[in-house]
Protein backbone atom coordinates (compact mmCIF):
# COMPACT_ATOMS: atom_id res chain seq x y z
CA UNK A 1 0.00 0.00 0.00
CA UNK A 2 1.04 3.61 -0.98
CA UNK A 3 1.10 6.17 1.86
CA UNK A 4 1.02 8.54 -0.99
CA UNK A 5 -2.52 9.43 -2.88
CA UNK A 6 -2.28 6.96 -5.73
CA UNK A 7 -3.00 8.70 -9.58
CA UNK A 8 -3.90 6.33 -12.06
CA UNK A 9 -2.82 7.67 -15.81
CA UNK A 10 -4.29 6.02 -18.87
CA UNK A 11 -1.76 5.91 -21.97
CA UNK A 12 0.59 6.56 -20.40
CA UNK A 13 4.14 5.52 -22.21
CA UNK A 14 4.08 8.37 -24.48
CA UNK A 15 3.62 11.72 -25.19
CA UNK A 16 1.06 13.62 -23.07
CA UNK A 17 0.57 10.93 -20.97
CA UNK A 18 3.76 10.22 -20.20
CA UNK A 19 4.69 14.09 -19.31
CA UNK A 20 1.25 13.57 -16.65
CA UNK A 21 2.67 10.94 -15.47
CA UNK A 22 6.03 12.69 -14.54
CA UNK A 23 4.00 15.20 -13.38
CA UNK A 24 2.39 13.95 -10.69
CA UNK A 25 4.59 11.91 -9.18
CA UNK A 26 6.94 15.17 -8.59
CA UNK A 27 3.77 16.76 -7.12
CA UNK A 28 3.82 14.09 -4.61
CA UNK A 29 1.24 11.02 -5.68
CA UNK A 30 2.26 7.41 -6.13
CA UNK A 31 1.35 7.38 -10.35
CA UNK A 32 -0.15 4.14 -12.04
CA UNK A 33 0.63 4.57 -15.33
CA UNK A 34 -1.19 2.06 -18.09
CA UNK A 35 0.07 0.91 -21.43
CA UNK A 36 -1.84 -1.69 -24.02
CA UNK A 37 1.56 -4.24 -23.98
CA UNK A 38 3.59 -5.82 -20.86
CA UNK A 39 6.57 -3.94 -22.64
CA UNK A 40 5.22 -0.96 -22.27
CA UNK A 41 3.77 -1.26 -18.70
CA UNK A 42 7.52 -2.25 -17.81
CA UNK A 43 8.74 1.03 -19.41
CA UNK A 44 6.52 3.30 -17.38
CA UNK A 45 7.82 1.28 -14.08
CA UNK A 46 10.83 1.30 -15.06
CA UNK A 47 10.89 5.27 -15.78
CA UNK A 48 8.77 6.10 -12.65
CA UNK A 49 10.86 4.13 -10.27
CA UNK A 50 9.87 3.82 -6.15
CA UNK A 51 7.08 6.71 -6.67
CA UNK A 52 4.90 4.59 -9.54
CA UNK A 53 4.31 0.81 -11.75
CA UNK A 54 3.11 0.45 -14.60
CA UNK A 55 0.04 -1.73 -15.85
CA UNK A 56 -1.47 -3.46 -18.64
CA UNK A 57 -5.07 -1.95 -19.06
CA UNK A 58 -7.14 -2.34 -22.70
CA UNK A 59 -9.64 0.60 -21.61
CA UNK A 60 -12.15 -1.11 -24.43
CA UNK A 61 -12.24 -3.97 -22.57
CA UNK A 62 -14.95 -3.88 -19.49
CA UNK A 63 -12.74 -7.52 -17.96
CA UNK A 64 -9.13 -5.40 -18.19
CA UNK A 65 -10.82 -2.57 -16.39
CA UNK A 66 -12.08 -4.47 -13.51
CA UNK A 67 -9.17 -6.76 -13.38
CA UNK A 68 -6.60 -3.60 -13.51
CA UNK A 69 -8.40 -1.59 -11.46
CA UNK A 70 -8.69 -4.20 -8.53
CA UNK A 71 -5.00 -5.05 -8.70
CA UNK A 72 -4.12 -1.33 -8.28
CA UNK A 73 -6.57 -1.49 -5.24
CA UNK A 74 -5.24 -4.25 -3.89
CA UNK A 75 -1.59 -3.62 -4.39
CA UNK A 76 -1.45 0.35 -3.56
CA UNK A 77 -4.32 1.46 -2.87
CA UNK A 78 -8.03 2.95 -4.23
CA UNK A 79 -7.06 5.42 -6.95
CA UNK A 80 -8.30 8.93 -6.25
CA UNK A 81 -7.21 10.65 -8.49
CA UNK A 82 -7.82 9.36 -12.47
CA UNK A 83 -6.44 10.84 -15.74
CA UNK A 84 -8.21 9.48 -18.32
CA UNK A 85 -5.57 10.03 -21.39
CA UNK A 86 -5.69 7.34 -23.31
CA UNK A 87 -6.46 8.15 -27.21
CA UNK A 88 -6.54 7.39 -30.53
CA UNK A 89 -7.18 8.64 -33.94
CA UNK A 90 -8.40 7.55 -36.94
CA UNK A 91 -8.31 10.45 -39.23
CA UNK A 92 -10.70 10.02 -42.58
CA UNK A 93 -13.02 12.16 -44.42
CA UNK A 94 -17.01 11.41 -43.70
CA UNK A 95 -17.45 10.11 -46.92
CA UNK A 96 -14.47 7.61 -47.08
CA UNK A 97 -14.77 6.75 -43.13
CA UNK A 98 -14.95 2.84 -42.11
CA UNK A 99 -16.92 1.60 -39.54
CA UNK A 100 -14.12 0.46 -37.45
CA UNK A 101 -12.36 3.96 -37.94
CA UNK A 102 -15.68 5.80 -35.95
CA UNK A 103 -16.22 2.85 -33.71
CA UNK A 104 -12.92 2.19 -32.47
CA UNK A 105 -12.31 5.83 -32.03
CA UNK A 106 -15.60 6.59 -29.64
CA UNK A 107 -14.72 3.13 -28.03
CA UNK A 108 -11.55 3.88 -26.88
CA UNK A 109 -11.77 7.27 -26.70
CA UNK A 110 -15.17 8.48 -24.85
CA UNK A 111 -16.43 4.66 -23.84
CA UNK A 112 -13.33 4.26 -21.80
CA UNK A 113 -14.30 7.09 -19.67
CA UNK A 114 -17.65 5.26 -18.87
CA UNK A 115 -15.55 2.02 -17.85
CA UNK A 116 -12.71 3.32 -16.03
CA UNK A 117 -14.70 6.45 -13.93
CA UNK A 118 -17.03 3.91 -12.77
CA UNK A 119 -14.54 1.31 -11.61
CA UNK A 120 -12.71 4.33 -9.87
CA UNK A 121 -15.21 5.63 -8.24
CA UNK A 122 -16.30 3.78 -5.29
CA UNK A 123 -12.79 4.71 -3.96
CA UNK A 124 -13.43 7.88 -4.36
CA UNK A 125 -16.32 8.17 -2.67
CA UNK A 126 -15.07 6.23 0.28
CA UNK A 127 -12.36 8.46 0.57
CA UNK A 128 -14.94 11.57 0.22
CA UNK A 129 -11.95 13.07 -2.11
CA UNK A 130 -11.40 12.46 -5.92
CA UNK A 131 -10.42 14.18 -9.06
CA UNK A 132 -10.84 12.99 -12.70
CA UNK A 133 -9.44 14.87 -15.60
CA UNK A 134 -10.16 14.24 -19.02
CA UNK A 135 -8.07 14.61 -21.47
CA UNK A 136 -9.87 16.55 -24.34
CA UNK A 137 -9.13 17.84 -27.16
CA UNK A 138 -9.50 21.82 -28.88
CA UNK A 139 -11.04 19.32 -31.61
CA UNK A 140 -14.21 18.65 -29.36
CA UNK A 141 -14.91 22.37 -29.76
CA UNK A 142 -13.77 23.49 -33.12
CA UNK A 143 -14.13 20.64 -35.17
CA UNK A 144 -11.76 19.49 -37.79
CA UNK A 145 -11.93 18.37 -41.25
CA UNK A 146 -11.38 14.61 -41.59
CA UNK A 147 -11.56 14.15 -37.76
CA UNK A 148 -15.38 13.74 -36.98
CA UNK A 149 -14.84 10.56 -35.57
CA UNK A 150 -12.51 11.98 -32.94
CA UNK A 151 -14.58 15.74 -32.87
CA UNK A 152 -17.53 13.45 -31.51
CA UNK A 153 -15.59 11.34 -28.72
CA UNK A 154 -13.13 14.27 -27.53
CA UNK A 155 -17.36 16.46 -27.91
CA UNK A 156 -19.03 13.64 -25.24
CA UNK A 157 -15.55 13.97 -23.44
CA UNK A 158 -16.59 17.43 -22.55
CA UNK A 159 -20.59 16.42 -21.84
CA UNK A 160 -19.54 13.59 -19.52
CA UNK A 161 -17.33 15.62 -17.83
CA UNK A 162 -20.15 18.51 -16.30
CA UNK A 163 -22.81 15.99 -15.77
CA UNK A 164 -20.29 13.69 -14.00
CA UNK A 165 -19.22 16.74 -11.96
CA UNK A 166 -23.43 18.05 -11.23
CA UNK A 167 -23.24 14.55 -9.75
CA UNK A 168 -20.35 13.74 -7.56
CA UNK A 169 -19.44 17.65 -6.08
CA UNK A 170 -21.66 16.72 -2.97
CA UNK A 171 -18.66 13.82 -2.25
CA UNK A 172 -16.03 16.67 -3.14
CA UNK A 173 -15.42 14.36 -6.12
CA UNK A 174 -14.07 17.17 -8.80
CA UNK A 175 -14.55 16.36 -12.64
CA UNK A 176 -12.78 18.81 -15.38
CA UNK A 177 -11.55 17.85 -18.88
CA UNK A 178 -8.25 19.88 -20.42
CA UNK A 179 -8.16 20.04 -23.98
CA UNK A 180 -5.33 20.77 -25.78
CA UNK A 181 -4.21 22.45 -28.37
CA UNK A 182 -1.69 21.30 -31.15
CA UNK A 183 1.21 19.42 -28.78
CA UNK A 184 4.68 18.12 -29.86
CA UNK A 185 4.16 14.35 -29.73
CA UNK A 186 4.54 11.61 -32.11
CA UNK A 187 0.55 12.14 -33.18
CA UNK A 188 1.41 15.67 -34.52
CA UNK A 189 5.40 14.76 -35.42
CA UNK A 190 3.36 12.68 -38.60
CA UNK A 191 2.04 15.66 -39.91
CA UNK A 192 3.18 16.80 -43.36
CA UNK A 193 5.44 20.37 -43.24
CA UNK A 194 2.95 22.32 -45.05
CA UNK A 195 0.80 21.04 -43.10
CA UNK A 196 2.21 22.29 -40.04
CA UNK A 197 2.99 25.35 -41.29
CA UNK A 198 -0.43 26.16 -41.86
CA UNK A 199 -1.25 25.36 -38.59
CA UNK A 200 1.20 27.61 -36.72
CA UNK A 201 -0.42 30.16 -38.88
CA UNK A 202 -3.45 30.40 -36.57
CA UNK A 203 -1.85 29.84 -33.38
CA UNK A 204 -1.25 33.26 -31.90
CA UNK A 205 1.50 32.46 -29.63
CA UNK A 206 2.99 31.31 -32.97
CA UNK A 207 4.47 27.70 -31.60
CA UNK A 208 3.32 23.76 -30.61
CA UNK A 209 2.90 23.38 -27.28
CA UNK A 210 4.84 21.05 -25.26
CA UNK A 211 3.66 17.98 -23.60
CA UNK A 212 4.66 19.40 -19.80
CA UNK A 213 2.49 22.48 -20.73
CA UNK A 214 -0.46 19.84 -20.23
CA UNK A 215 0.90 18.42 -17.42
CA UNK A 216 1.47 21.24 -15.32
CA UNK A 217 -2.62 22.08 -15.81
CA UNK A 218 -3.49 18.61 -14.75
CA UNK A 219 -1.39 18.89 -11.94
CA UNK A 220 -2.92 22.03 -11.26
CA UNK A 221 -6.32 20.16 -11.52
CA UNK A 222 -5.34 17.84 -9.16
CA UNK A 223 -3.68 19.65 -6.45
CA UNK A 224 -5.45 20.71 -3.64
CA UNK A 225 -5.71 24.60 -5.05
CA UNK A 226 -7.39 23.30 -8.05
CA UNK A 227 -9.70 22.01 -5.68
CA UNK A 228 -13.07 24.72 -6.56
CA UNK A 229 -12.62 23.66 -10.40
CA UNK A 230 -15.52 21.21 -11.67
CA UNK A 231 -17.09 20.74 -15.03
CA UNK A 232 -14.99 22.81 -16.69
CA UNK A 233 -12.80 22.41 -19.84
CA UNK A 234 -9.15 23.72 -19.50
CA UNK A 235 -8.01 25.06 -23.07
CA UNK A 236 -4.20 24.57 -23.30
CA UNK A 237 -3.80 25.77 -26.63
CA UNK A 238 -1.86 28.95 -27.57
CA UNK A 239 -4.35 30.62 -28.42
CA UNK A 240 -5.71 28.77 -31.52
CA UNK A 241 -9.26 28.81 -30.14
CA UNK A 242 -10.22 31.58 -27.84
CA UNK A 243 -13.98 30.70 -26.92
CA UNK B 1 -22.46 -10.47 18.77
CA UNK B 2 -25.21 -8.02 17.98
CA UNK B 3 -28.12 -8.84 15.95
CA UNK B 4 -27.96 -8.46 12.20
CA UNK B 5 -30.69 -6.04 12.63
CA UNK B 6 -28.78 -4.19 15.05
CA UNK B 7 -25.54 -4.11 12.89
CA UNK B 8 -27.79 -2.88 9.90
CA UNK B 9 -29.43 -0.17 12.25
CA UNK B 10 -26.50 1.08 12.85
CA UNK B 11 -24.96 1.49 9.73
CA UNK B 12 -28.22 3.40 8.47
CA UNK B 13 -27.86 5.52 11.35
CA UNK B 14 -23.90 6.90 10.23
CA UNK B 15 -24.47 6.59 6.79
CA UNK B 16 -27.54 8.98 6.86
CA UNK B 17 -26.74 10.48 9.53
CA UNK B 18 -30.55 9.69 11.14
CA UNK B 19 -31.50 9.57 14.70
CA UNK B 20 -31.38 5.97 15.72
CA UNK B 21 -35.21 5.92 16.76
CA UNK B 22 -36.11 6.67 13.35
CA UNK B 23 -34.73 3.74 11.56
CA UNK B 24 -37.79 1.75 11.63
CA UNK B 25 -38.36 -1.14 9.90
CA UNK B 26 -40.88 -0.03 7.38
CA UNK B 27 -39.04 3.30 6.61
CA UNK B 28 -37.74 3.97 3.35
CA UNK B 29 -34.25 5.56 2.64
CA UNK B 30 -35.38 8.11 0.36
CA UNK B 31 -38.45 9.11 1.51
CA UNK B 32 -38.62 8.66 5.15
CA UNK B 33 -34.98 8.83 5.96
CA UNK B 34 -33.69 11.63 3.43
CA UNK B 35 -31.15 9.83 1.56
CA UNK B 36 -30.48 10.62 -2.31
CA UNK B 37 -29.71 8.20 -5.09
CA UNK B 38 -25.57 8.50 -4.06
CA UNK B 39 -26.54 7.83 -0.36
CA UNK B 40 -28.19 4.71 -0.98
CA UNK B 41 -25.20 3.60 -3.20
CA UNK B 42 -23.41 4.04 -0.44
CA UNK B 43 -25.22 2.62 2.29
CA UNK B 44 -24.85 -0.35 0.29
CA UNK B 45 -21.31 -0.45 -0.16
CA UNK B 46 -21.01 0.11 3.69
CA UNK B 47 -23.25 -2.83 4.30
CA UNK B 48 -21.11 -4.84 2.07
CA UNK B 49 -17.96 -3.86 4.06
CA UNK B 50 -19.42 -4.86 7.49
CA UNK B 51 -21.06 -7.78 5.94
CA UNK B 52 -18.24 -8.88 3.71
CA UNK B 53 -20.65 -9.51 0.53
CA UNK B 54 -20.84 -8.36 -2.76
CA UNK B 55 -24.61 -7.00 -3.36
CA UNK B 56 -24.67 -7.68 -7.35
CA UNK B 57 -26.20 -4.17 -8.45
CA UNK B 58 -29.64 -5.48 -10.00
CA UNK B 59 -30.09 -6.76 -6.32
CA UNK B 60 -28.78 -3.70 -4.88
CA UNK B 61 -31.55 -1.59 -6.32
CA UNK B 62 -34.21 -3.29 -4.30
CA UNK B 63 -32.76 -2.21 -1.24
CA UNK B 64 -34.99 0.59 -0.71
CA UNK B 65 -36.10 0.26 2.92
CA UNK B 66 -34.53 -0.65 6.54
CA UNK B 67 -36.93 -4.18 6.39
CA UNK B 68 -35.60 -4.87 3.11
CA UNK B 69 -31.78 -4.62 4.02
CA UNK B 70 -31.96 -6.69 7.25
CA UNK B 71 -33.88 -9.13 4.73
CA UNK B 72 -31.18 -9.34 2.13
CA UNK B 73 -28.42 -9.61 4.61
CA UNK B 74 -30.29 -12.27 6.38
CA UNK B 75 -30.73 -14.62 3.35
CA UNK B 76 -27.34 -13.92 2.18
CA UNK B 77 -25.50 -14.35 5.27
Amino acid sequence: MSEKKVALVTGASRGIGRAIAEQLVADGFFVVGTATSEKGAAAIGDALGANGAGKVLNVTDKESVASTVKSINDEFGAPLVLVNNAGITRDNIMLRMKDDEWEDVINTNLNSLYRVSKACLKGMTKARWGRIINISSVVGTMGNAGQANYAAAKGGVEGFTRALARELGSRNITVNSVAPGFIQTDMTEALPEAQKEALLAGIPLGRLGQPGEIASAVGWLASDGGGYVTGTTLHVNGGMFTG
Amino acid sequence: MSSIEDRVNKIIVEQLGVKPEDVKPEASFVEDLGADSLDTVELVMALEEEFETEIPDEEAEKINTVQSAVDYIKAHS
